[in-house]
Parts: C-alpha cells; structure tokens; sequence
C-alpha cells in the first residue's frame, strides 16, 4: 500500500481543487492538462517503460474520440457506454498496429514512422468517410445531464478526467510492479537479452501497446464530451501524438507521475509564455521552444529526474549517483 | 475638505450616466472628457486564430474588430452607458477548439459582456457553446457551418450567412447568370478542399447542381495543404467542362488557378464558391492575368456605402488588404455596439435580448434588413464578384452590383 | 476513360514533383543515415529557406536560382552551426533528447518567422513561371523541369562527395561505425555537423526550387514532411540514390493515385506504401543498409 500512497495524496489534493477555486479558467486549464496526462500516461506505458517511441498515438485517441461520437450519434448509444465502447476500440487498434509492427519486428525509428503512417492512414480516412462526417466533423448534440456524460459545470467533468487520470496511475503502478512491468522494462534494458531469458518480447510489447492505446483512447473519448466536436485534424492530427510524448519525456520518461508532471508544467508554461508576450502573434510559441530545448539541454531526465537529484543532495549532502534512466520511482 | 464642490460633480456625474447620450449629442454638457466618459469601460471579447494554421485570417480579423472598437472609442463610445468606452480583450484561439475554448473561459473571467469572432467553423462551435454555459452573448464573425446556429443555444449569434444560404445563393445567382449568358454553360467540374467548408458545400452543390439543369463531371476533392495542382488541372483538361467551381482556401487557390493557366486551360467560367481570386485583392495585385474574369461568390462588402469605402481607405493606408475578415468583424462589432446601446447595459441577458431584435442598417455589408431567427441573420447573404481589369466588382445581385457580368469569359 | 492523353502528363508531372520531394528527402536521409536521429525541424528549416528566397527575390531583386547560390552555403552553415553548438550539446547524445530539441526548434523557428512576416501567404511571380516545355500531350511549366535536372544534379553531386572526397568517406565511416570512426581519429562532432548542413543546404536548393511555382508562409513547409519521410523510408534509410529513386517513384504513386482515387485518398496511397514497405522490407525497396 505504501507505493500507493504518494499517487493517493497527489489525487486527493487535486481533487479538492474545485472546493477552493470557482474560477472556471482555472478548471478548463487543469482539465485540458490532465487530458494530455492521461493521453502521455497511455504513451508512457509503451514508450516509457517498454522504450518504443511511438509517433502516432493520435490513432487511438481518434479512434476513441470517433467511437463515442458515432455511436451517439448514429446508432443512440449512450455516451457512458460509448465512453467503453470507444476505451475498447482503441485497444482493438493499438492491437492490430501494434500485432502487425511488432511481428515485423520494427524497433526504433522504423516504429516511430510505422505509427506516424498509420495515424495519418486514419486521419485521411476519417477526412473522407462518411460516417465520421467526412470533412465536415461529427457534431454531439447539446445534452446537458449527467446521464448524457454532459455537465452544466465544470466541476465534475474534471472530477472524471482527475479520476481517469488517478486509474490510470494506480494501473502504471501495479504494472510496475508486476511480472508483466519487469519484462517491459527487461525488453527496453536489452530486447536481445530478455529473449534470451525466455521472455516472450513480441507479446509482452503488444500487450503494453494495447493497454497504452486503451488509456489514450479513453482521454479520446472525453475529449469528444467535453468540446462536442471532432473532426479530422482534431481527432487524429500529430498534435495530439506530440502531446502525447511531450508531457511524459519532460516529466520523467517511465515514471508513474511523470506524464502527470510533464503535462502540468507544459501547459503552466504555455500558459505563462502567453502571458508575457501579450498578443504577439507566435512570440510566446518562440519563448515555448526555447525553453522546451533549455529544458532538455539541462534537465536531461525530465522534471523527475531533477526531483530525485534534489532529494538526493538534501539526503546525501552528495551529488546524485547518475541513476539508471526510468528507475526512479517518483 | 471643500463640501461644496461635491454637489456640483455629483449632478455633472449624474448628468453624465443617465443624460449621457442626449446631453453628449446636443453639447448641454460641456464638462472635460474625463467626466464625460465616466461610464465604466465595457469589455468585449475579440477572438481569432491570430497564431497557427488559421493566423492570415485570424490576423484580419483582428484588425477589422479593433478598428472597429477604436471608431465607436473615438466617437464618443456607448453614448446609453454614459459615453463608455469600449475595451477589447484580445484572444488568440491558436487555431484549435481547445484553444477557442481556454480563450472563452478566461474572456468570462475578466467580465466581458460579449464576445466577437472565432472564424473557423471548428473554433465557432466549441468557444459558442462554452460561452452558452454563462449565458454569453457570442457573435460570429465568419465561421459558415450551419450546425452553429441549429444547436439551440440562445446566446449564439451569427451575422454572415451559413453554408445553406450561400450554396443556395451562389447556384441561384449562377443560373441566373447563365441564363442571362444564353445557357452558355452545362458542365460542371467541382474542385474543393475536403474539410468542413469544402466538402460541405460540395455535398450541396451536389445534390442541387443537376437540379438545375448542369451536369457535373467529376468533384474532386483535395486535403489543405495541397502540394500539387497538376493532376486536378490535367482531369480538368481532359474533359473540359464549361465552367469550374472551386472551393478551397486561398493558399490552394493560388496553385489551381496558377497552374490552370500553365496548362492553357480556359473554361467558359471559373466560378468560385467562398474564397476565390475575386475576393481577394492581394491575388488580383500579385496574379492579374490568372485572375481576370474569375467570378466568385462570397462575403463581400457593399461597394455603394460610403462607410465601407471609407473603411478600405483606411485599411489600405495601413498596408493591409481589406479581406473578408476585416469588414465582416467590423461589422460584427458595430452590431453589437448597436446591441449595447439599446440594451442601455451591458448585462448578457439583456444584451442577448438586443440582438435578438436587432434591425441593425449600420454596417457595410450587402445585406438584406437585419433580423435574427433562432441566431441566424435572415439578410445575410454572399454576392457576387468579378475580377475585371484589375478591379473586383459586383455583379449580382443588382442592388449591390458595380459592373455587369462578363460571360463567358472572351477568349484572349 | 484516362487514356495515356491523361495518363503520360501525369506520369511526367510525378517526375516533376517527385524531383523536389527527393531532394527534400536527401536532406533528411543524409542526416538520418548518419546521427541516426528524425530530423523534426526539417519542415521549418525548409520554410526559413522559403522565405529567405522569397526576400532575396523582393528585396534585392535576385532570381531563385541565382540566390541558391548564395543561399547553399549559407544554409549550411546555419546546419552545421545549429548541430554543433545547439541540438548536439542539448542532446547529451540520447536519441529523445534529439527529438525534444529539433522539435523545440520547429517550434521556434516557424514562430519566430509568424512573429516576423505574419502569416500571409506570399508568391512571387516570375515572367518564365508560365512558360511551359511541351512533350508530346503534356505542358510543363519551365521552372519544374529546371527543378528536376537541378536536383539530378544535385543527388549526382552529393554521392560524388560521399564517394570520393576525404570528408564524404569519413561521413561514411561515422554512419557505419561510430566508435571505429571516433578510434580512427574521425572528429565525429564535426562530422555530425557537417552531415547536418548538408542535409539543410539541400533545403535552401529545394527552397530557391519550389519558390518560383508554390508559395511560402510559416507553415508552408510542414506540408513537405511527411512525404519526405516516406521517401527516406522507401529509399532506405541513409541511401542518397535510394532517397533521389525513392523521390521520383512517389511523385509517380502520388500522381498517379490521386488521378484514381482523388486528391484526398490518393494520400493514402503513398502511406499505403510506406506502412507496407516498413512492415516487410524495412531496409527499403532500395536500401543499401538499414
């Protein structure tokens, strides 16, 4: 229970957040950043821990976007169980990208690039079918009850999404922790010595791809709720696969709490760089960069990694062992 | 402590926010401008894609709001609250919904009476409906997707027409050119860009096109951005058809008409839908050969009303080119000023209640009388324009138009 | 109903386009084959490009082709100074470090250029750009078959330096064998660095290219990434004739599927392809090493 407890305490403040504030902007900030948390949770899994960088994982939170959105409505389906429905879809797909990449054995770049393709495979699709209303976008009607996963308020959407965001951590922990979370990590350490030892690397990794889509298709699923309009470019487009491996690796790459760090830094940031500039057109986007590289250049195992180093020096009182990257438990 | 003066610039306050406007007008008042613009400054929303994909447009957007906003400031501001001045608060909705929709909650927070904008159809629909959620007065400023004003939300407001309206008018207005032509032209050849804009007008020109007697060849569709032209010019070519409609964005535009005229090919017509050579003076300037006698059918202004002349003046002098974007912000934002001033408050409900029955006649468009029925504007509606010598002039309908229609297009 | 009156235009128009998409494709296979790493601020760096022959043109009143020549150069030595002194001393060496920085840089070169020209589409419009070679059915306009044997040239230029110069062996020695190179006193440094500018004054030629008959805005290059990906995929990776085959062949593909399925699902096909190749034959159809 302990190795849970850290994860509990972190949830439970943020969920006291709309007691203390009724400021709406504050709620719609922290709502869009626990979406991109959940959705580089989902990447983190795969990327993280099993060390497969993937480009495209807008293919799974399209797929469940789109999911919710046409079962609602096309065929009335209610938006809780399309919220299932759409979770399982993306998992369907993650499993089919993930059976088709991996049986071919691409590692690396070549994965990377495979993933990008196959995002923007269903990008193309969904800018053309008709059931996704082609170009033209899928609408949610307007419905405001819960029943509906709609809400007058604020409040409990980001209660959901918090909640969301909370499973997801408490999963990554139990994997960590689990036979399954040891062979990830084995298989990035070393594919060829994993194999080695008996650990069937191609299933290990599909498995993790399917639970990384199946995370990132259900931040898919909200995000339709939440704005009610998906198109093309929104719901596939490579700015949700950039989010998705932006929050974790300024995080803390294969830490639990990294993506949940990465994606409130990145958006504070955003935030922040908007507000010094005023309206500049792209200056703050210029400032966003820069430090995106600073950050890099200096913090070389995210946020995370400067959080260890600093508990390690006021321990120690000695400078922190370089640990090995992705240990650190956060 | 001076007791007596206290009496005389309480009357002068009280002189200036109930009498404000009459006293203003008639010059009863002649008390210094800080007294007279005592009314607390209302705060407006001004939301546009300034970075990002959508920023040209966002940016033009942008300027025609505030130009606006600094006109009604320099005219003495809302003369039923007292002279208030107007105070934008800008908001850059970065070209996506989430975006739009971040920039409406922080607006809310800072008090804005309303909210002018949006442009994109995407970006319209999310930050509307988040502005719905506090009873918002939001006024769209472009955005065409008809599903904007048929979701039922109150607050929602749009000014130009939708896509029904302007597929509606743009085929009604080419049959009638066409007939007055002699039924030049038969076949038809749709080149259109496959996101909400384009393919929803496509699907409609689809369905009614044969209606009215054309035939259509082919439709094709292409992704934004397209790299390339020549396979689209070289279908065009193989089956020659009379005229070509294009519906597509400006970038894509150049390339297609650039490389029509590479490939010599010349239809009877180019008759484009929202978004063409012949609304859009900087294509005109940099592209004349390419651009004569391309008609369009689009947002306009309306080029007999002095104020919008006045107001092109003014946008050319600052080196911008007087787009779409600019007039129909501005107009967007001398509507709600309107609102404001009848509504004497800048209450949102009130407000709302304002636009719903505004009869407003003070913008520059080529409207028919101001009337909203559930959001939508009943005058609006797209006119149509020709590149001619170098000029764009409007050809139909009568009302508006400057010129006649050259067509078909002589040959060189 | 497409005859070979439709079909052999759209074949050349393939080749035509493809050209430039290969030149493109040489500058990011030439840096992938050799830091191992996916250039993500490729697309700006093309754009910055753009727009610097699009001012060269405006403001001093150069031809794009006159200004590739001053704009070669100069662009590598923008790559070589951006490799060396920012993205591989942020890097510390480690492959997602390299991803983060050139996407930070994507990031700040396409703003910094919103910031400083807005985000009007610009053209110029040169007297020959509606001059057009005609071969048998088909019109070519001038300034795409100037771009086609340019970039011929081009590839036939950098595999020369590859093949027979002192510095084009040492590329090749890094890209096989880091560590042999670094033991046989290669400065890998300086030869990452000089891959890069390479790789980015290829841009500036693909940039003085395009400019006569396409536009430029902040964005303008993105449009030109994806491709350019497929194409290093396809080509192999790190392969330069495998990158200039590569090119012309999906300039083809593209064209040709387009024509048949559209515009918009013509795209598919090229990812089609490229999926299809990663999956199978990930060496790529041309590959010399992988």
């Amino acid at each position: 229970m302990r190795r849970f407890a850290p994860i509990l305490i972190v949830l439970a403040l943020l969920a006291t957040v709309p007691l203390v504030t009724s400021s709406n902007v504050v709620l719609n900030f922290l709502v869009v950043a626990l979406l991109i948390a959940l959705v580089g949770q989902g990447w983190n899994l795969l990327g993280g821990y099993g060390g497969q960088y993937s480009f495209g994982h807008a293919a799974f939170f399209g797929t469940g976007a789109y999911a919710t959105a046409i079962l609602q409505v096309h065929y009335g389906i209610n938006a809780w169980l399309g919220l299932f429905m759409g979770i399982a879809a993306g998992a369907l797909v993650g499993a089919v990208i993930g059976a088709l990449s991996f049986r071919s054995g691409l590692k690396g770049s070549y994965f990377a690039l495979v993933t990008l393709a196959f995002a923007e495979v269903l990008r193309i699709i969904a800018s053309v079918a008709p059931i996704t209303g082609a170009g033209v976008g899928t609408l949610i009607k307007l419905d405001l009850r819960p029943e509906a996963f709609q809400f007058q308020s604020r409040a409990p959407f980001y209660w959901i999404i918090l909640a969301m965001v909370g499973l997801s951590l408490v999963l990554v922990r139990m994997i960590e922790d689990s036979r399954f979370g040891a062979y990830l990590v084995a298989l990035r350490e070393n594919e060829d010595a994993a194999q080695a030892l008996g650990v069937n690397t191609t299933m290990v990794k599909l498995l993790a791809m399917t639970i990384s889509a199946a995370i990132t298709a259900a931040a898919g699923c909200f995000y339709a709720q939440y704005f009610l309009f998906i198109d093309a470019g929104i719901a596939y487009g490579p700015w949700i696969s950039v989010e998705a491996l932006l929050a974790p690796i300024i995080g803390g790459i294969g830490t639990v709490v990294g993506p949940l760090l990465g994606a409130l830094v990145v958006k504070t940031l955003g935030e922040a760089t908007k507000l010094v500039t005023g309206d500049a057109p792209g200056l703050d986007l210029v400032i966003y960069g820069s430090v995106l590289i600073l950050v890099v250049a200096f913090a070389p195992r995210g946020i995370t990694g400067i959080l260890l180093d600093l508990r390690h020096r006021l321990v120690s009182r000695k400078p922190a062992a370089p640990a090995s990257l992705g240990r650190g438990h956060g | 402590m001076s007791r007596q003066f206290l009496p005389v610039s309480r009357r002068r306050f009280l002189q200036s926010t109930t009498l404000g406007a009459a006293a203003a007008a008639t010059g009863i008042l002649h008390a210094p401008a800080v007294l007279r613009a005592q009314g607390a400054p209302v705060k407006v929303g001004v939301l546009h894609p300034v970075s990002g994909a959508l920023s040209y447009s966002g940016q033009q957007g942008r300027i025609g709001a505030v130009m606006a906003i600094e006109e009604i400031n320099a005219a003495g501001g809302i003369k039923a609250l007292g002279g208030a001045r107007i105070e934008a608060v800008l908001g850059d909705a970065q070209s996506t919904p989430e975006g739009g929709n971040a920039e409406v909650e922080k607006m809310n927070g800072a008090g804005v009476a309303a909210i002018v904008g949006g442009y994109a159809s995407g970006i319209c629909l999310a930050a509307s409906q988040t502005a719905a959620r506090y009873d918002l007065p939001y006024i769209v400023d472009v955005g065409v997707v008809d599903a904007i004003v048929t979701r039922g939300l109150k607050n929602t407001f749009r000014f130009g027409p939708g896509f029904g309206v302007i597929a509606k008018t743009a085929l009604d207005n080419l049959v009638t050119i066409n007939d007055q032509a002699g039924k030049a032209a038969k076949t038809v050849m749709i080149v259109h860009e496959d996101s909400a804009f384009g393919a929803g007008l496509a699907k409609l020109l689809n369905a009614q096109l044969p209606e009215r007697g054309f035939q259509i060849l082919e439709t094709i569709a292409h992704p934004t951005p397209t790299r390339d032209f020549n396979n689209v010019v070289l279908k065009i070519r193989a089956q020659n058809p009379d005229l070509v409609i294009p519906a597509n964005y400006y970038n894509e535009y150049v390339l297609l008409a650039r490389t029509m005229q590479q490939q010599r090919v010349r239809p009877k017509g180019i008759y484009s839908v929202l978004g063409g050579a012949a609304s859009s003076y900087k294509f005109v300037k940099e592209f004349p050969e390419a651009a004569q006698y391309i008609m369009d059918c689009n947002h306009w202004f309306d080029p007999k009303n002095p104020k919008a002349l006045a107001l092109k003046k003014k946008i050319e002098e600052k080196g911008e080119f007087y787009t779409y974007e600019v007039y129909m912000n501005y107009s967007c934002v001398l509507l709600l000023a309107d609102a404001l001033e009848r509504a004497a408050s800048a209450d949102r409900a009130k407000v709302i209640g304002a636009l719903e029955s505004s009869t407003f006649a003070g913008h520059v468009m080529p409207y028919g009388p101001t009337k909203f029925v559930n959001g939508q504007n009943q005058g609006a509606a797209p006119v149509n324009t020709q590149v001619i010598n170098n000029d764009i002039q409007v050809i139909f309908p009568a009302a508006f138009a400057s010129a006649k229609p050259v067509f078909p297009m002589p040959r060189a | 109903m497409l005859s070979s009156v439709i079909l052999v235009p759209a074949v050349l128009n393939g080749l035509m386009t493809g050209a430039v998409y290969a030149l493109i494709a040489l500058g990011l296979t030439l840096i992938y084959g050799v830091l191992h790493i996916i250039n993500f601020a490729h697309g700006a760096l093309l754009t910055a490009a753009m727009f610097a022959a699009f001012f060269a043109h405006k403001l001093l009143g150069l031809d794009p082709y006159v200004a590739a020549l001053g704009l070669t150069p100069l662009f590598f030595l923008l790559g070589y100074g951006l490799q060396r002194f920012v993205i591989g001393p942020a890097a510390h060496g480690e492959d997602r470090n390299i991803l983060l920085v050139t996407l930070g840089l994507a990031v700040v070169i396409e703003n910094a250029l919103l910031y400083a020209f807005r985000a009007d589409t610009r053209t110029i419009n040169l007297p020959y750009a509606f001059d057009v070679v005609e071969v048998g059915t088909a019109f070519l306009a001038v300034p795409r078959v100037v771009a086609f044997f340019v970039v011929v040239a081009v590839a036939l230029a950098l595999w020369l330096i590859m093949r027979w110069t002192d510095t084009g062996k040492a590329i090749r020695a890094v890209a096989k064998e880091k560590r042999g190179a670094e033991l046989a006193g290669i400065d890998v440094a300086h030869i990452y660095a000089v891959t890069f500018g390479l790789g980015t004054a290829c841009l500036a030629i693909a940039a003085c290219l395009l400019i006569p008959t396409y536009y430029v805005n902040p964005q303008a290059g993105n449009a030109f990434v994806l491709i350019a990906f497929t194409i290093v995929v396809l080509g192999g990776m790190g392969s330069v004739t495998g990158a200039l085959i590569g090119g012309l062949f999906v300039g083809v593909v593209e064209s040709l599927s387009s024509l048949y399925l559209g515009e918009s699902l013509g795209q598919i096909g090229i990812f089609a392809m490229f999926i299809l190749v990663l999956l199978f034959r990930p060496s790529g159809l041309f590959g010399e090493r992988a």
